[in-house]
């Protein structure tokens, strides 16, 4: 096809607005995603990090359209751009049914993987009936040549034994090769977006550190663009061009890694960044945030974070803050940015590491033992 | 130093399976190592390389094909009667990685935590059982009105703290901990590493910390192992090998730590480590001093080449 659309590096292609999402429980009614926005960009890797019950995976479950039946939408869209037929096309995910999810959207368009593989994968099957699957219905292969290309695709991420894993069962597989499978099956239709929900917290550092290359890879060859939910800040800095900081359903602080890990402004992403020991971190004691996210049944009044804020203004407690602009990419919602609002620095431990990380920054490449 | 000052003395410990016929797994294949009483022993290596095995063996829910594991200066790894083993690791508790998998849903946290005190008659009278419960879950930073309530109420971090206070209730002298952060998110990690430390100086606790966050591990122990395939390949305090690491797998594995820093991480390489094609023979190798602290498992030669 001669005219056929291309969507270029830095269009949108995925647009969460204004997302707000409730789920009805016994207790009553839990408000989980309170007014969520996010852009993804083409070519784009974009983080979304925060605490365990902050709503990453809701978030990311709504695109995929496999929200639990309890889940209730107040409000927004979910607009995703793609190439149907050669020609442009933004449509509201939302709209879509589980059923024209499944059949126009998921795996051919957006695929994902989850944390725990064996959830992706069906104990039943062989790798190879589960890998060819997709490719039969997708793109339209026949047996033969779907079998034939789904040994590639475990060649591609590095399985040695191709021909022998696809005969096997899953349990017949260590975790690290599990999630190799997984991803080849995400990415076997060539998507647009790759979703990975914490797809190495179970998994060793090495096997770890390869399946991020290789998602890297797939991702530059291919040209997808991903979210990565993860609360491992050292995943996020290798991986992510953006960062959004999300806490108690709403994304609190979001900018570019570089923003995020060096001039982070949100109280709440300056714990986050602390919680962590890095390999130079020598205190008696680990930073832990204090007290606990505040109970989504019942209604948030002002910042949700307040409570839990050594810096929080009288505000704090009446009144949610917009999000202020830092940069044309960093944005956060928090007072302190208020023009009227006391300066506060940065908190000292965290200065003292952002010196360390600069100065490791400015030494020569290869220079690991700098300690 | 001597002997009473460690609490585990580990001497050529094999831990082989037979899955079939055909085959033997090698988990443990002739690992040796001291811990101190009142350290941390990090044990760390990728999947497969035996951390859990030996967990197990020391706590006696395997048996070890051979070698020798004396616990207080008493040997734990022969053939022997359950009640002998289970006299003799009374002192030893284990805290598992997934919090709500190693907890019964369908027992009250009372009755979870006060299971070790129930299988080994620890107190008079049910108002005795309740005290103990209350004051160890108070220890941990739960409140006593938690008693009773069922597992799934609580979040990531609080049923971890309910493994802890099942532990400690036991008053032992050695816990082996494996991956029991590693399914938390960073915040909670804190609080739960802070909470067994503080543990650990108020009762001259002994940890064998095992997890894949190295940069945790590093943070918790005073001595490190690195393990790969069923090997003890370098051994030292946490700056021996995080300082100055010797073995190519340690070395290789280090490098694998994400590092939260864009700008250095973007750029990172990790170091590639190939057993099957470096020439290195782990069944070859021997303990090689560094220091007093600091050992690595290899040949005179290869002890040569690495160390210049
Ligand atoms: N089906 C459901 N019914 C009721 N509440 C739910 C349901 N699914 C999720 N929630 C709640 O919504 C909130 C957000 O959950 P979500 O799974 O998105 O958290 P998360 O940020 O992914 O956390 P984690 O890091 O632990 O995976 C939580 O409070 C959770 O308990
Ligand atoms: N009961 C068993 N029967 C057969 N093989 C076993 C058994 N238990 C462990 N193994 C094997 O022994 C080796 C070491 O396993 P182990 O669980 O100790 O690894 P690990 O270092 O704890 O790994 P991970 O980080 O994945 O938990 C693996 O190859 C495993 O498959
Ligand atoms: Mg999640
Ligand atoms: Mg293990």
């Amino acid at each position: 096809m001669e005219n056929e659309y291309v969507i270029q590096n830095g269009e949108p292609i995925l647009e969460i607005k204004d997302l707000s999402v409730s789920f009805d429980t016994t207790r009553g009614r839990l408000n989980a995603i309170r007014g969520v926005n996010l852009t993804l960009h083409k070519g784009e890797t974009v983080a979304i990090v925060g605490e365990s019950g902050s709503g990453k995976s809701v978030t990311v479950k709504n695109v995929m359209g496999i929200a639990s039946s309890n889940q209730v939408v107040n409000s927004g869209e979910i607009l995703y751009t793609y190439v149907d037929n050669g020609e442009k096309k933004t449509v509201d995910l939302l709209k879509y049914t589980k059923k024209k999810l499944i059949r126009e959207i998921n795996g051919k368009h957006i695929a994902m993987v989850f944390q725990d593989p064996m959830t992706a994968l069906n104990p039943l099957f062989t790798i190879g009936y589960q890998l060819s699957e997709g490719l039969m219905l997708h793109k339209k292969m026949s047996k033969k040549e779907a079998w034939a290309r789904s040994a590639e695709l475990l060649e591609e991420v590095g399985i040695t034994d191709p021909e022998l894993c696809l005969k096997r069962y899953p349990h017949q597989l260590s975790g690290g090769m599990r999630q190799r499978v997984v991803i080849a099956i995400a990415v076997s239709c060539d998507p647009d977006i790759l979703i990975c929900d914490e797809p190495t917290t179970a998994l060793d550092v090495t096997i770890q550190a390869k399946i991020l290359e290789l998602i890297q890879e797939m991702q530059r060859k291919k040209n997808i663009s991903v979210i990565y939910i993860t609360h491992d800040l050292g995943v996020v800095a290798k991986v992510a061009d953006f960062v959004c900081v999300m806490y108690a359903g709403k994304i609190v602080e979001r900018g570019t890694a570089q923003e995020i890990y060096f001039n982070a402004r949100h109280p709440y992403t300056w714990g986050l960044l602390l919680s962590m020991p890095d390999l130079s971190t020598k205190d008696d004691r680990l930073y832990t945030i204090p007290g606990s996210p505040p109970n989504l049944l019942h209604e948030v009044k002002g910042d949700a974070f307040a409570a839990r804020n050594a810096y929080a203004l009288e505000i704090d407690f009446e009144e949610e803050p917009p999000m202020f602009r830092l940069s044309d990419t960093h944005e956060v919602a928090s007072w302190l940015e208020h023009p009227d609002a006391p300066k506060v620095d940065v908190p000292e431990e965290l200065q003292r590491r952002l010196e360390h990380m600069r100065s490791k920054s400015r030494a020569p490449e290869g220079g690991n033992a700098d300690e | 130093m001597s002997d009473q000052d460690y609490i585990l003395q580990v001497k050529d410990l094999k831990q082989y399976f037979y899955p079939d016929r055909k085959h033997v797994v090698k988990a443990v294949d002739g690992v040796s190592f001291n811990v101190r009483r009142g350290t941390t022993f990090g044990l760390v290596g990728e999947s497969g390389s035996g951390k859990s095995t030996i967990g197990k063996d020391l706590i006696r829910l395997n048996d070890p094909t051979s070698g020798s594991i004396l616990f207080n200066g008493e040997e734990i790894a022969g053939k022997m009667r359950r009640e002998r083993i289970k006299n003799l690791t009374s002192k030893m508790q284990m805290i598992f990685q997934d919090p709500m998998a190693s907890l019964n849903p369908k027992k009250k946290v009372i009755d979870i935590v006060a299971e070790g005190l129930d299988a080994n008659h620890l107190y008079s009278s049910r108002e005795e059982r309740t005290e103990k419960v209350c004051r160890m879950l108070e220890t941990v930073g739960l409140s006593r009105e938690f008693a009773n309530r069922y597992p799934h109420m609580f979040s990531g971090g609080q049923r971890q703290r309910i493994g802890i206070a099942r532990a400690i209730i036991m008053d032992p002298d050695l816990i082996i901990a494996d991956e029991c952060i590693s399914a938390l998110d960073v915040s909670i990690q804190a609080q739960v590493v802070n909470l067994m430390k503080d543990l650990q100086d108020a009762r001259k606790l002994t940890y064998v910390f095992i997890a894949h966050d190295l940069s945790m591990v590093k943070y918790i122990s005073d001595y490190i192992g690195v393990l790969h395939l069923g090997h003890m390949v370098e051994m030292g305090t946490k700056d021996d090998i995080f300082d100055h690491p010797i073995h190519p797998y340690t070395k290789s594995l280090l490098s694998a730590i994400p590092e939260p820093n864009p700008e250095t991480e973007r750029v990172r390489k990790v170091q590639g480590y190939d057993y099957f094609t470096s020439g290195i023979d782990y069944d070859q190798g021997t303990e090689h001093f560094l220091n007093e602290t600091h050992s690595v498992l290899c040949t005179d030669e290869e002890f040569a080449r690495w160390t210049i």
